[in-house]
């Protein structure tokens, strides 16, 4: 189908097994076919493709990690990484709806719900007929969500939220929000659905990034949530984080992609564009940026596969996501910027992808744990000392 | 209903292709395989018909290379059963294919059989039509739409300045022309599914190819193209290369 065949020096395709590499073939025809044609489009409009969402369920990319009975694919972690390494070769926003949808709101709900809400929701979100966020971030709490505000006060039959939530990717857009806040027994996670009263979503408008998705605020009146929205499971802010994790996993994928997508772009153009009288990808400082680039994906790469090993077999540690999260999502950064000075003048236009997603991944080295907090996370993990605070 | 869809493994046209260094046979280096384009359309549209009128969708292919990829890939579009004829040569000529595949049909009783209108590696577009001579069925080749009536299929084929639409009474032998339908994407369930599922071997006798390649060669290189000038003002000396250069007006 497309041409684009990614970036593969060393030859990790022999890691992974005839399935997980029909997994990722049949995710990359449909971003050739679905995603790469209208995603300029969108992201000069700041629109979500939300016409997307049907295919990608019909597709089994939400929530494809579940089990076949609550509407998953029962695919692998490898799988899932390499969906969302193909989707943000695409656009970091559709990564990021899929992220948020099935690793935060969805696994949130598998991970830590009734068996009641499981049923009520995951098969509906699975089919693209709920959407789902995740509300943590705050206006005042972001790197350090455990100081959060918003309240959750008992009432009769159920608890009453007060409080608001920032940065919330696909809030406006959400039929379920997975919401945080401060109970007296701690914090916990709270259902809370379009439509309860004192709840609004209203789009934050304005951003240089990501702007094919949709990034909202959640602001709660006093919403009373009936007590069968409550997540039974989830008791303290490590149930969050531990949500957190699964899509750090994705993103540390998903960087790569990217990245592949801006290096192809950068190789095509270079190897036909002519100055001083031979293409561009003939200057020797051309080629170190393409061997350094090679080297970073092919390193960012084997991370991947590791990290993939072990949280399959259930032994990826928390700090090991956070070096892969924190390596490539920078690498990513790194290797769009380059690749958008190799296209000259053209980088700069939005017929060229480098520089959308340049400017993508300066979200993403700063969502789900700045890059500076992974650092954190990796000289706690290395020294036995904690420098949050 | 039953239909069967017949279907190659062959070379991913974006793949460089170069003669091997035997002179007579693909260098193989490099060189990625997929389900035949072409073929893609005929499975759609079996499960297509499927999906209207219920039955079952049996993907058949004759290979002497690992078909599986391709035939798993046709379980995870949602065919029922995948059968492999092992072949002995990785490659043989129209005939010989054809004579492979029509036993293999004779074994499994179907309404329509379903090709694709050519491989997109030889490009004979021969192997459906000498199937359903050798079965001694109706066949129409490159079709564009299809209906299914009871004991009869009404298909439409673009023929030169016009459509052609035809009656054919069951079982017969159809091949897919491009933009018959377009291909659903495998779902990543179906990919699931298909992991589980078995593909059939058949073992049958083994014709000999009739055809021998001799030798194999890259065609020459296309000649450079020549710019004669910009916009209208270039039509002049374009007309008169036309004419005493390329003889063509
Ligand atoms: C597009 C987008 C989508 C998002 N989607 C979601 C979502 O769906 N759900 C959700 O809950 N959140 C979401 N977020 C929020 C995101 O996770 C936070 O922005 C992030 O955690 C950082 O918080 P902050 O922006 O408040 O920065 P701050 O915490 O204020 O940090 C500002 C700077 O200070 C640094 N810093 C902070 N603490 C320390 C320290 N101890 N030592 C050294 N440096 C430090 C940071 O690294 C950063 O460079 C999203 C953000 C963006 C941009």
């Amino acid at each position: 189908m497309g041409d684009y065949r990614g970036v593969d020096f060393y030859g990790l395709d022999d890691l992974l097994t005839e399935e997980q590499r029909m997994v990722r073939d049949t995710v990359r025809d449909f971003v050739s076919a679905e995603v790469v044609p209208i995603i300029a489009g969108h992201a000069r409009d700041g629109t979500f493709p939300l016409e997307l969402v049907p295919k990608l369920a019909e597709l089994g990319v939400l929530g494809p990690t579940l089990p076949e009975e609550y509407g998953g694919a029962a695919l692998d972690d490898v799988c899932y990484g390499l969906i969302c390494q193909e989707l943000e070769r695409g656009d970091s926003a559709l990564r990021s709806f899929a992220s948020v949808h099935s690793s935060l709101a969805m696994h949130a709900i598998f991970a830590f719900g009734s068996e009641e809400q499981k049923r009520r929701w995951l098969p509906r979100m699975a089919r693209g007929e709920k959407i789902g966020c995740f509300g943590l971030t705050e206006p005042d709490h972001g790197s350090d969500p455990a100081g959060m505000s918003t309240r959750a006060t008992r009432i009769d039959g159920g608890h009453s939220l007060h409080g608001s939530k920032m940065w919330i990717t696909n809030g406006t857009i959400a039929d379920v929000a997975v919401v945080w806040a401060q109970a007296e027994s701690g914090v916990r996670g709270f259902l809370v659905e379009k439509g309860m009263k004192g709840f609004s979503a209203p789009e934050m408008k304005g951003k240089l990034s990501l702007r094919a998705s949709v990034t909202s605020e959640l602001v709660m009146e006093d919403v009373e949530v009936p007590e069968g929205n409550l997540l039974p499971g989830a008791k303290g802010l490590g149930a969050a984080l531990a949500c957190l994790n699964q899509a750090r996993f994705g993103i540390a994928w998903g960087s790569v992609g990217a990245a592949q997508a801006c290096f192809e772009e950068a190789l095509a153009y270079q190897r036909t564009r002519v100055q001083f009288g031979k293409p561009l990808a003939g200057f020797q400082l051309n080629q170190a940026k393409f061997a350094d680039m090679l080297t970073e994906i092919t390193k960012a790469q084997l991370l991947c596969h590791r990290l993939g090993s072990l949280k399959s077999a259930g032994k990826a540690a928390h700090a090991q996501i956070s070096l892969a999260k924190r390596n490539n999502a920078r690498m990513a950064l790194d290797v769009a910027r380059t690749c958008r000075t190799m296209l000259g003048a053209n980088g700069i236009l939005d017929e060229y992808h480098s520089m959308r997603h340049a400017a993508n991944l300066e979200a993403v080295y700063t969502y789900e744990g700045t890059h500076e907090i992974h650092t954190l996370i990796l000289g706690a993990a290395v020294t036995g000392i904690e420098a949050f605070r | 209903m039953k239909l069967v869809a017949c279907v190659k493994r062959v070379p991913d046209t974006a793949s460089p292709v170069r003669p091997a260094a035997d002179g007579r046979s693909i260098d193989l280096g490099g060189v990625s395989f997929v389900l035949n384009p072409y073929d893609e359309y005929a499975v759609e549209e079996c499960l297509r018909i499927k999906d209207a009128r219920g039955g079952e969708v049996t993907v058949l292919s004759a290979s002497g290379a690992d078909a599986s990829k391709e035939l798993r890939h046709c379980l995870a579009m949602g065919a029922d059963r995948a059968v492999l004829v092992k072949d002995a040569a990785v490659d043989r000529d129209a005939r010989s294919t054809a004579a492979l595949l029509a036993a293999a049909l004779k074994g499994m009783p179907f309404d329509i059989a379903f090709f694709g209108r050519q491989a997109v590696d030889h490009d004979n577009a021969q192997v459906g039509l000498i199937v359903a001579t050798l079965l001694g069925l109706p066949a129409v080749a490159e079709v564009s739409q299809v209906e299914v009536g009871s004991g009869a299929v009404t298909v439409r084929r673009e023929a030169e300045g016009g459509i052609e639409v035809h009656e054919v009474p069951l079982p017969c032998v159809l091949t897919a022309q491009k933009g018959l339908n377009e291909p659903r994407y495998a779902s990543l369930k179906g990919i699931m599914k298909a992991k589980k599922m078995q593909i059939e071997e058949m073992a049958l006798e083994i014709p000999d190819s009739l055809l021998d390649v001799l030798r194999m060669e890259p065609p020459p290189p296309r000649p450079q193209g020549r710019v004669v000038g910009e916009g209208a003002a270039a039509v002049p000396a374009l007309v008169r290369l036309l004419r005493d250069e390329a003889k063509v007006l």
